[in-house]
């Protein structure tokens, strides 16, 4: 059985199943949308363990052949990504099965959950320009309504802006698949690669570059295009908040990035130039800004668009081993973000606040959200045995090797940046603030409930600690050394 | 037939800057649907060619040009997209009005930093 179009089929048929039933039987939402994506990480597991052999997994939608028909493709590096995103996305669906119970209608929101998982799925394995984008509206859409799910003020200001700056992007978009289907007249990913290939069709392939990168750029918040970003993670529900950070940015915005200036364009030294610059402003303004919030979910979403900078930083200096540091960062961070917003919602629901100025210290009350908080940030800060380290050590060592002192320079002051605003940040989460009882909103929100914590929490929180501990493992010699190489080979082979 | 392109640019600019200047909701709502309606109009005349026929295959006659189906389909699909994005907008635009009670967005901002 040929796993790849249900990926899309399973999420999808999920997405429309929920509202059918989930009206009348409450709980029932939750247990579809997690049985659905405990299904999807076995097919994803599947595509993985069948491209060990053939390296590539085609689909032909209605059995027409390319030139005519639409194709699913499965290589290396979409197997990565369909991996990273169905494991964390299970784990996330697990903790909103608990999360969402302070919502009216919880149907609603694992419809356009599993709605937007289809979506993201749909963007891995499309191997078709035009269907990248028709997946990325359906991703984006869902993100839209599911950021202002609560209905609150902030919420729909947030959800306002960040649909307002999707639609911009996206016509962008849509301008730059009319430039290169009027060039290339394929819209086939492989075709439009062997099209563009010829002399003549430069000028082309610059522009569309351009109206790619502010398209895809925003999306993947890099750093002139990040307006959106620190608004719409900190108002969404925080299970929304990690999807965001963990998955929806790197899929729609930096693996959309690889796939067209790697595969299909073929990266130039202009577009590195570019690429680097953005990923430098990106790294260093969101760190500094980063410093100055007292949200921390705000502070986590600045650091989102850090860390996307070191990860576009590799792909632009664009050694095979920069790229290598880049995709084992996009990794590590779609674990730890996520484990990091999942345990700022956990010390919510202990403290009653988010603000770090009022924090009353969880580590007293509920002793695995503070170790879940300090693996995290340890994770990002790139303490030594995690893999957030690894990953930046083989940046900072790309860029040495790459004859790029400056921008080893860079990467390294960045990350002791943001161990600096971790810090800040996790100490009053830990052992709590001594402005604690001076808290605005009166004593019961600054002292600690000493409440348990549910085990839908607690067991996405162990799973991502665990995960985060153990990604070191990707750079072992055999499976993980395997599973990185080919989504590596993929990126370096060009076009 | 150049005309028309800038035509087609000039029509985007005027959504562009109706997005970035106005100040009401629904006007940049409306600008963001003259945005997709001039890439929408680009994407079509990309495929049109001149004195063209429908691409229908007929056994007593040769066509020798014809205008491209495939950007017409494709733009029909963008046209749907675009239909889902203005209504999630437009709701989003009414519960914001429920809250705030203005369409101004200088007056919508409690999100700051």
């Amino acid at each position: 059985m040929n796993p790849v179009p249900y990926l899309v089929i399973v999420p999808l048929a999920a997405g429309f199943f929920i509202p059918i039933f989930g009206k009348r039987i409450k709980p029932l939402g939750g247990l579809v949308a997690a049985a659905a994506m405990a299904a999807l990480f076995l097919l994803s597991l599947s595509a993985a363990y069948l491209i060990r052999v053939d390296k590539a997994l085609v689909y032909n939608v209605g059995n027409w052949p390319p030139p005519v028909g639409i194709t699913m493709v499965v290589d290396g590096l979409s197997c990565f990504m369909l991996l990273i995103v169905n494991t964390v996305a299970l784990l996330v669906s697990i903790y909103a099965t608990e999360y969402v119970k302070r919502y009216t209608d919880p149907w609603k929101f694992f419809s356009l959950f599993m709605l937007m998982v289809a979506g993201m799925n749909g963007v891995l394995v499309s191997g078709d320009l035009f269907n990248l984008y028709v997946f990325m509206e359906i991703a984006a859409i869902a993100a839209y309504s599911l950021v202002a799910f609560g209905v609150e003020a902030a919420q729909l200001e947030a959800a306002f802006k960040y649909a307002v700056m999707g639609a911009v992007g996206s016509s962008f978009i849509v301008l730059g698949i009319a430039f290169v289907y009027s060039s290339a007249s394929t819209l086939n990913l492989a075709g439009i690669a062997s099209a563009l290939s010829g002399p003549g069709s430069t000028n082309v392939v610059l522009f569309a570059s351009v109206l790619f990168l502010m398209g895809f750029g925003l999306k993947a918040a890099l750093a002139p295009f990040h307006a959106w970003l620190p608004d719409a993670h900190t108002a969404a529900p925080t299970p929304i908040s990690a999807m965001l950070s963990g998955l929806l940015i790197k899929v729609l915005g930096v693996y959309v990035i690889m796939r067209i200036f790697f595969n299909v364009f073929g990266i130039s030294a202009k577009l590195s130039m570019i690429l680097i610059s953005l990923a430098v402003i990106s790294m260093v303004t969101a760190s500094f800004l980063a410093f100055g919030q007292t949200d921390i979910k705000r502070l986590l979403a600045y650091s989102s668009i850090s860390q996307v900078g070191y990860i576009m930083l590799g792909m632009g200096v664009g050694t095979p081993l920069a790229i290598m540091g880049a995709l084992f960062h996009l990794f590590n961070h779609s674990i730890f973000k996520p484990l990091l917003f999942l345990s700022a919602g956990a010390v919510e629901d202990i403290g009653g606040t988010r603000d770090l100025r009022y924090m009353p210290g969880v580590l007293a009350s509920s002793r695995l959200t503070g170790y879940t908080n300090l693996i995290g940030a340890l994770s990002i800060c790139g303490i030594p045995p995690l893999g957030g380290f690894w990953s930046k050590l083989i940046i900072i060592f790309a860029c040495i090797q790459a004859d790029r002192p400056v921008l080893a320079f860079v990467a390294a002051a960045v990350s002791i940046l943001t161990l600096g605003y971790y810090f800040k940040a996790v100490t009053p989460m830990l052992f709590g603030t001594a402005a604690s009882s001076g808290s605005p909103r009166g004593n019961a929100v600054g002292k600690a409930r000493k409440k348990k914590l549910a085990l839908a929490f607690a067991l996405p929180l162990t799973v991502l600690a665990l995960l985060s501990i153990l990604g070191i493992l990707l750079l072992a010699p055999g499976i993980g050394r395997q599973f990185l190489g080919d989504a590596l080979a993929v990126l370096v082979r060009g076009r | 037939m150049i005309s028309l392109y800038i035509l087609c640019l000039i029509l985007f600019l005027v959504g562009l800057y109706c997005v970035v200047r106005k100040r009401n909701l629904i006007k940049i709502i409306i600008g963001i649907g003259i945005m997709e309606y001039a890439v929408n109009l680009f994407f079509v005349l990309t495929g049109y060619s001149e004195g063209g026929h429908s691409p229908i295959f007929v056994t007593d006659q040769v066509i020798k040009r014809m205008v491209d189906p495939a950007s017409q389909a494709i733009v029909s699909t963008v046209i749907v997209i675009g239909l889902s994005l203005t209504l999630v907008l437009i709701a989003i635009a009414i519960r914001i009005y429920e809250k705030y009670g203005t369409f101004d967005i200088t007056k919508i901002n409690r999100l700051k930093g």
